[in-house]
């Protein structure tokens, strides 16, 4: 049977972390487990959670910085920020839905995954809103990095190397971050009836418009029906969202909408079917199927992203929709993984990586999740994380080119 | 004057083996690439850190990835320090050399390798400056958001080695939110790209540790940035106050308020002056403080922010509010805040803090700025990034009078440890170099800082590349 540690403070993990590494015993590191999916299947002696080292440190509102310990659920932080009128900027996606897990979101998990959402491309990612962390490192040693001010130069900066390592570095014990206010109003101007190539067109054009659009997404006929309970109008769906003092975001709107009107005719959401229909783009909706269907996110140049589907759909059955002006592409595979292809194409168009985020058993055991790097990446990112875990004991595996 | 911060002792065998290691890269490298005679090294022995200078052993100036490559190569195998180096306009010391090392700077490459709008992207070289990338896709309606006052000069190399900031990086953050991917050198010569035109990169996060790394993992000789379409229009506003203290908690109020403006400058009164009779922006002498707050967007948009920053600034009793009538008073206003540096140059030697201080501190830690330079018998003139806490003090002194500069260096060191005991950090922007190298102790413990140290040594098993920075020279890890 494994066995299952729950320190309730960071001393306690320091100290289950120091037997371990004393007896090189390998532990899989949780927060609630609802991406417990994402990258490759760990296999530990024992597991590790955080998930009672649980509560919201400090929240000073008039800063615009909050710190919680790790295992807090993520609920709890938006849900104390949204009293405040504020939010975390770079909208975490919630995995739930595509990976078909329950329980409760950490906000240490969602740091430690760098779990980002639509906002990402002109906001920053969770790794961007991050300014200070502590964590226990594989000698069982607290550590702390960054701090609570905006700006800061002060030595390596270990918390960007934190944010996205998936726990095979440190165990998260406290994370600081920044937030920003609720805008006011929001909005979301829809592009009827272009394909993917028109709508990368028209999204590079709304980037290049002084109106700052906040979420640019273009959602394919296939997955159109699937958002606001099929409340989009008939066809494909570009959609481009606006937010700020409500008097400006109606005006970005007509500016926005006379741009591009020579693309095709536009509508308009309001405010309560934007907030709906970006929540579903952020936690990819078509697909939370409740399949094991292999999907896949590509994070390529927003140029790429419709050239890449268009290529792979000659060889093979996928749906995609488009987050990200068409950087991030969220691919659905009808039947096998087709991992080889995928990868030679974002290879072939212009670069960037592909991560299977969701597989049967049989694939993922198979296919590396992750983009497997150059050599000699490898390597320093391996020394890297040799700097932290000597031993080798935090979740084993879960980077691992091949799996 | 006597110098407090030590250097490293120069490897006498790297000393000794001078003119056969000036030989070799000579070797390495194209004719005019290479400065070995102490009049072309003179240029190099310091940056804008101007109290400390060393000569070092030889400069290259690199055309290409490939040269830097064999330089590193050579340099690691040979156990010989290299310094790199942009436009030398560090004001913490990070690009002063040493006798022992080679200088690689990289003002040769100073081209601009693509601009893809469509992308929202350029890639550059490394010796490109700045102000250059805004410059070149102004016209089509984009820019790069990161502006150091040194803008005109520093380099996009310089800026990724100290994770540079600016006025506007309150809205826009600083290099390491604006920065795509590098290519990049490592020691022992082997070259990497970190990053592209993608948002993100599978793996650690290793750009994210390369930017701000003072040049110690390695040298960055390529890099893809994010471009970001102009608004529609910007405006500053002076808002002059009676009182620092009013001004400092006007800035937390405004942040607080929900309103983000694009950037909120302060400057006190000896600021003011200094600036003013330098750039004739109309700053108002009348008044204690002065915040310049900037909002973008269309008119309506500006007048509605405005109408809310006004409200708040009101209730901290502002004295004066001007607003810019036109693109050039708005040019002369940023100029005079630019400038503030080399201003102050002129009428005084002076050392910049540049600690970062939750909002709440700003007026504390301001009051007893004004005491600590006062106790010491010095003047001080304050200019800073107000809105995200980013301070700047500059500590007045003449630097012919060793007493005055080593006051001036004492009470420097005492505001850092201020701001760190704050709940700040020593340095927002400039980097640690050797200037606040010594203080490091003060914001980190002996573990903080060994599992730093534990990672830079995972690229740079020897501590050759810029060895003197940023961490305390006892109790590094041996090789």
């Amino acid at each position: 049977m494994i066995v299952h540690f729950e320190p309730a403070s960071e001393e306690g993990i320091a100290s289950v972390v120091r037997s371990a590494a004393a007896e090189r015993v390998t532990l899989a590191i949780v927060g609630g487990g609802t991406r417990s999916g994402l990258g490759n299947p760990v296999r530990a002696d024992r597991t590790l959670s955080t998930r009672r080292l649980s509560g919201i440190v400090t929240y000073n509102p008039a800063e615009m910085t909050m710190s919680a310990l790790a295992g807090t659920p993520l609920a709890e932080v938006e849900a104390a920020l949204a009293a405040k009128g504020q939010m975390l900027s770079f909208e975490p996606m919630d995995h739930r839905g595509i990976l078909g897990t329950t329980g409760e979101p950490t906000i240490g998990g969602t740091f430690a995954a760098n779990v980002s959402g639509p906002r990402r491309y002109v906001a920053g990612a969770a790794r961007d809103s991050l300014l200070g962390v502590r964590f226990v490192n594989g000698r069982g040693e607290l550590i702390k990095a960054g701090g609570r001010v905006m700006k800061n130069v002060t030595g390596l900066d270990l918390v960007k190397l934190m944010a996205g390592s998936y726990g095979t570095l440190g165990i998260l014990t406290e994370v600081t971050f920044k937030v920003l206010p609720v805008p006011p109003a929001a909005a979301t101007v829809v592009v009827e009836g272009l394909n993917d190539a028109q709508a990368a067109a028209v999204m590079a054009e709304a980037m290049a418009q002084p109106v700052e659009v906040s979420g640019a997404a273009h959602l394919p006929e296939s997955v159109r029906g699937r958002f606001i309970d099929g409340a989009l109008p008939e066809g494909a769906a570009t959609v481009l969202r606006l937010e700020g003092l409500a008097a400006s975001v109606e005006m970005r709107a007509e500016k926005l909408a006379a741009a591009l009107s020579r693309f095709g005719s536009a509508s308009k959401l309001d405010a309560g079917q934007t907030k709906a229909l970006w929540a579903e783009i952020r936690d990819v909706k078509p697909y939370a199927d409740g399949t094991a269907r292999p999907l896949w996110r590509l994070s390529v140049p927003p140029s790429a992203g419709q050239q890449l589907v268009a290529a792979l759909r000659l060889q093979t059955g996928v749906d995609a929709f488009y987050d990200w002006q068409g950087g991030l592409v969220w691919l659905r595979m009808e039947a096998e993984a087709e991992a080889e292809l995928v990868r030679r194409y974002v290879r072939a168009l212009g670069g960037g990586h592909a991560t299977l985020v969701r597989a049967d058993g049989e694939a993922r055991a198979r296919i590396p999740a992750f983009e497997p790097q150059a050599p000699a990446v490898a390597q320093l990112a391996e020394r890297v994380r040799a700097s932290f875990d000597p031993a080798r004991i935090f979740n084993p595996g879960r980077l691992a080119a091949v799996a | 004057m006597p110098e407090t911060i030590g250097f490293l002792k120069p490897r006498q065998a790297v000393l000794d083996r001078r003119g056969e290691i000036i030989a070799d890269l000579a070797d390495l490298l194209p004719e005019g690439c290479l400065i070995s005679d102490e009049r072309g090294l003179k240029p190099f022995e310091t940056d804008a850190f101007l109290a400390y200078r060393r000569l070092p052993l030889a400069v290259v100036l690199p055309e290409t990835t490939e040269q830097v490559a064999a330089v590193l190569k050579y340099c690691s195998r040979y156990g010989i320090p290299v310094v790199p180096r942009g436009a030398g306009t560090s004001l913490s010391g990070g690009a002063i050399p040493q006798e022992d090392a080679i200088v690689v700077g990289l003002s040769k490459m100073s081209r601009i390798l693509d601009v893809d709008l469509f992308n929202r992207t350029a890639t550059v070289q490394a010796g490109v400056t700045n102000l250059y990338i805004s410059e070149a896709v102004g016209a089509d309606g984009f820019f790069y958001a990161p502006d150091p006052s040194s803008q005109l000069a520093c380099t996009i190399g310089g800026n990724i080695g100290m994770n540079s900031g600016g006025a506007h990086c309150l809205k826009y953050g600083v290099t390491t939110n604006n920065l795509l991917g590098v290519k990049m050198v490592l020691f022992d010569g082997t070259v990497i790209e970190l990053g592209g035109k993608a948002l993100d990169a599978p793996g650690y996060d290793l750009l994210g540790l390369v930017c701000g790394s003072e040049g110690q993992l390695g040298i960055v000789t390529e890099a893809t940035v994010r471009l970001i379409a102009k608004p529609e229009g910007a405006r500053p506003v002076l808002f002059g106050f009676a009182a620092s203290e009013a001004a400092g908690s006007c800035v937390a109020d405004i942040i607080g308020s929900g309103i983000i403006p694009v950037a909120i400058e302060f400057m006190d009164k000896p600021a003011i002056e200094i600036c003013e009779a330098f750039a004739h922006a109309g700053y108002p002498l009348d008044v204690e403080a002065l915040l310049i707050v900037e909002v973008e967007g269309s008119e309506a948009e500006m007048e509605a922010m405005l109408q809310g920053i006004i409200e708040i600034a009101r209730r901290h009793g502002v004295v004066t509010i001007k607003e810019s009538q036109s693109a050039l008073e708005a040019a002369l206003i940023w100029k005079g805040r630019k400038s503030a540096f080399g201003a102050t140059g002129r009428v005084a030697d002076y050392i910049c803090m540049d600690g970062t201080v939750p909002l709440s501190q700003l007026s504390h830690v301001l009051r007893r700025t004004g005491e600590i330079v006062a106790s010491y018998g010095l003047r001080v003139a304050n200019v800073f990034h107000a809105g995200d806490g980013n301070m700047h003090p500059l500590i007045l002194y003449n630097i012919n009078d060793p007493a005055d500069a080593a006051r001036a260096e004492a009470a420097g060191n005492d505001i850092l440890k201020l701001c760190v005991d704050a709940g700040g950090c020593l340095t927002g922007e400039h980097g640690v170099g050797i200037e606040k190298r010594d203080l490091m102790h003060h914001q980190y413990n002996k573990a903080d800082l060994d599992q730093q140290m534990a990672v830079r040594a995972a690229f740079d098993p020897q501590w050759l590349l810029n060895p003197s920075k940023v961490f305390p020279l006892e109790g590094r890890p041996q090789a």
